[in-house]
């Protein structure tokens, strides 16, 4: 018992302790200082998780503490870094937002500052018990998030239709747990990849059942093809700031468990999780370009979007190659800046209570030239046209498949971001070609201001120079050795 | 040992029949109460195995309080019941082909392969004192984890169901002891005959 209580060693989570102090902190004063407090909170929110990424930046090295079931090195670290963003910059744009919509802010931070955290534990987990665990508090506080405006009939659906649905998905993957426990007898992915790869646990039926639970229930957090439903609904009808966050924060986190379990621990499955992943790729890409055709609401078009996007990263995890694994972290990368400046064009008009539907977008270029502008150039980033940032994602997944000798799945991902293309270019053509219907009254705040500003510039320059963009994830590929 | 195995098998088809009944009832109210057999009977599989704190626990907490709490829940909440059961017909084929699918494939898998032994206690100390030792060296980590997780879950439920009563009169303690004579009495002089 003693010597397992010095295997602990706090300084390695740094991060997440500081997470979880200041949201518990957070909590307090929102609770002290009653409704006025809200932009302290909002305030020192940002502040908290900009120290937590520069904690991050400045650690290195791989570790392991409290007996592996906490890991960190490099990829995990990339891996956070990205998720951290992935809630800095909503954060930063919405308190706008807040204001607009009267809703009462202090918890609201709180949660998701937990969402976070839940997050940064899976990335790091060790071991499936606090896997599990982690996937709990990201999901649980994604579901309250969704339904955070109450009075509004669509929120309370779209976080109670996350609830239910994410509860199911949740117990496959912990039924997939147990299958898994009840024949290796372990929890912690070392022990059971040590059984994957004995002779017992070769060709073992009832190990493959768990893995493929497992796989459908992460397929249900990023909302990959058969598990999909609930994606759509659900970004419509949350708050616009937490579908910004839904829509990057879960996905990280959730595609690098994936990353790690199928790649390190999976390793002997590989001939039966490739084929379902492959089929998860194909229908995502395929769902995504085909339904999204048909939309009519633009958060509706974003969440067929990233269905479409997680399909192109499962190419580069089906590779299960590193070329495949750093396509994946640069197709990630390169998803967060695009989606947050979308967003970020929209939270601009949804202050109005406009710019929901597409339509409303009508001849926005004849009275603002410069919006229109830089909203094109995120469709067309998201639709992969060079030499935006879009297209060096897709392309560096594209020859990851094509270097793997999946010739036919990158043909497959190539005509499915063809027919993608039409809905994206189709918001360009509302925005250029079509006449303007009233006017519009649209005010940037200057946190919204600060972040479409930085992630156009990111989108030009990663797809004209992407070589920074490639150097930085590739530190992180380097833990996957094969 | 025939003993054991009788109670074992005994208490493993309670469990399975009951939780037939929470999927199968028409009345969701019955529906709980199956929940509660099915958690009984499990706490009778854990005393089989030699864990008592486990039973005792799962009756405390999952029968006293968890399956209550769902039973006040379905008899508050207004549910149509005819609805309900039309929906059930309409997806019932779907539903029953989807399930017994997947139940001959676990079938035919379970069939052929053996689980691990579950451990046996070898070390003499108690139930309690092994558990806790395990919570809280081994697994302390997790045990964090799952504390944060229930604070989400108390934060949530507060944040999505508190409103604030605009017209609700609260005691002010301050206010109260603030107060001074002048603020509080007023004198005045009425003239005689002019009162009202």
């Amino acid at each position: 018992m003693a010597e397992e209580l010095l295997d602990i060693h706090l300084t390695l989570m740094m991060p997440e302790i500081l997470v979880a102090v200041m949201a518990m902190v957070l909590l307090l004063l929102s609770a002290w200082t009653h409704r006025g407090g809200t932009g302290v909170v909002h305030w020192l929110t940002i502040l908290t998780i900009g120290a937590v990424i520069l904690v991050l930046q400045a650690g290195e090295g791989a570790a392991a503490t409290f007996a592996g079931q906490f890991v960190i090195d490099d990829f995990a670290r990339y891996m956070k870094i990205l998720m951290c963003l992935g809630m800095i910059f909503p954060i930063i744009m919405s308190l706008d937002y807040f204001r607009g919509h009267a809703m009462d802010g202090g918890e609201y931070h709180v949660v998701a500052l937990f969402a976070l955290l839940g997050g940064m534990i899976m990335v790091s987990s060790g071991g499936f018990l606090i896997l599990y665990l982690g996937v709990e508090l990201m999901s649980l506080s994604f579901y309250v998030l969704a339904a955070w405006r109450r009075d509004d009939v669509q929120s309370g659906e779209a976080g109670l239709k996350y609830f239910i649905l994410g509860s199911v998905a949740s117990g496959l993957l912990l039924y997939g747990i147990s299958m898994i426990y009840g024949v290796t007898g372990a929890v912690s992915f070392r022990e059971v990849a040590a059984f994957m790869g004995s002779p017992a646990g070769h060709a073992n039926q009832l190990l493959s059942l768990g893995v493929v639970m497992i796989l459908a229930g992460m397929g249900f957090k990023v909302a990959a093809v058969p598990f999909h439903m609930w994606a759509p609904d659900v970004y419509q009808g949350a708050p616009t700031p937490v579908t910004v966050f839904m829509s990057v924060m879960p996905k990280v986190a959730s595609i690098a468990v994936l990353l790690r379990i199928l790649m390190e621990v999976f390793v002997v499955q590989h001939a039966q999780w490739v084929p379902i992943v492959q089929l998860f790729a194909v229908l995502s890409m395929g769902v995504g370009a085909f339904a999204g055709l048909v939309q009519t609401n633009i958060k509706r078009l974003l969440a067929y979007s990233s269905i479409s996007h997680v399909g192109y990263m499962f190419i580069g995890l089906v590779t299960n190659t590193q070329a495949g694994v750093q396509g994946v972290l640069v197709y990630l990368t390169i998803y967060l800046v695009m989606t947050m400046g979308a967003f970020g064009i929209i939270l601009s008009f949804d202050r109005q209570g406009l710019g929901e539907k597409i339509s409303d977008y009508q001849g926005l270029a004849h009275k603002q030239p410069l919006m229109a502008f830089v909203m094109a150039m995120f469709m067309f980033s998201m639709a992969g046209i060079p030499p935006l940032a879009g297209f060096i994602g897709k392309l560096n997944i594209f020859m990851a498949a094509v270097k793997a000798d999946m010739v036919p799945l990158a043909v497959a991902g190539v005509l499915f971001s063809a027919i993608g293309a039409y809905y994206y270019l189709r918001v360009v053509k509302v925005m250029y070609f079509d006449l303007p219907e009233g006017s519009f009254k649209v005010s940037v705040s200057g946190g919204g201001f600060l972040i479409v500003t930085l992630s156009l510039f990111l989108t030009f320059l990663w797809g004209i120079l992407p070589g920074d963009l490639l150097a930085w994830t590739g530190a992180g590929v380097m833990v996957f050795h094969h | 040992m025939m003993v054991a195995e009788f109670v074992f098998y005994l208490f493993a088809a309670l469990t399975v029949l009951s939780a037939l009944g929470v999927v199968g009832s028409r009345n969701p109210v019955h529906s709980v109460l199956s929940l509660v057999l099915a958690f009984f009977s499990t706490a009778g599989l854990f005393v089989l195995m030699g864990a008592e704190f486990l039973a005792a626990i799962l009756v405390m907490v999952y029968m006293g309080a968890v399956a209550i709490l769902f039973l006040f829940v379905v008899m508050m909440l207004d549910v149509d019941f005819a609805q309900l059961r039309r929906e059930r017909v309409r997806y019932l084929p779907l539903g029953l082909a989807v399930g017994v699918v997947m139940l001959v494939e676990l079938g035919l898998m379970l069939g052929h392969h053996h689980l691990v032994e579950p451990p046996v206690a070898a070390v003499a100390v108690d139930n309690t004192l092994a558990i806790g030792q395990a919570l809280f060296t081994r697994y302390i980590y997790p045990f964090e984890v799952a504390s944060l997780i229930l604070l989400v879950a108390l934060v949530g439920a507060v944040a999505l169901t508190h409103r604030e009563r605009k017209r609700l009169h609260r005691q002010e303690i301050s206010q109260q002891l603030a107060r001074t004579r002048e603020d509080a009495v007023e004198l005045r002089k009425v003239a005689s005959g002019e009162g009202a």
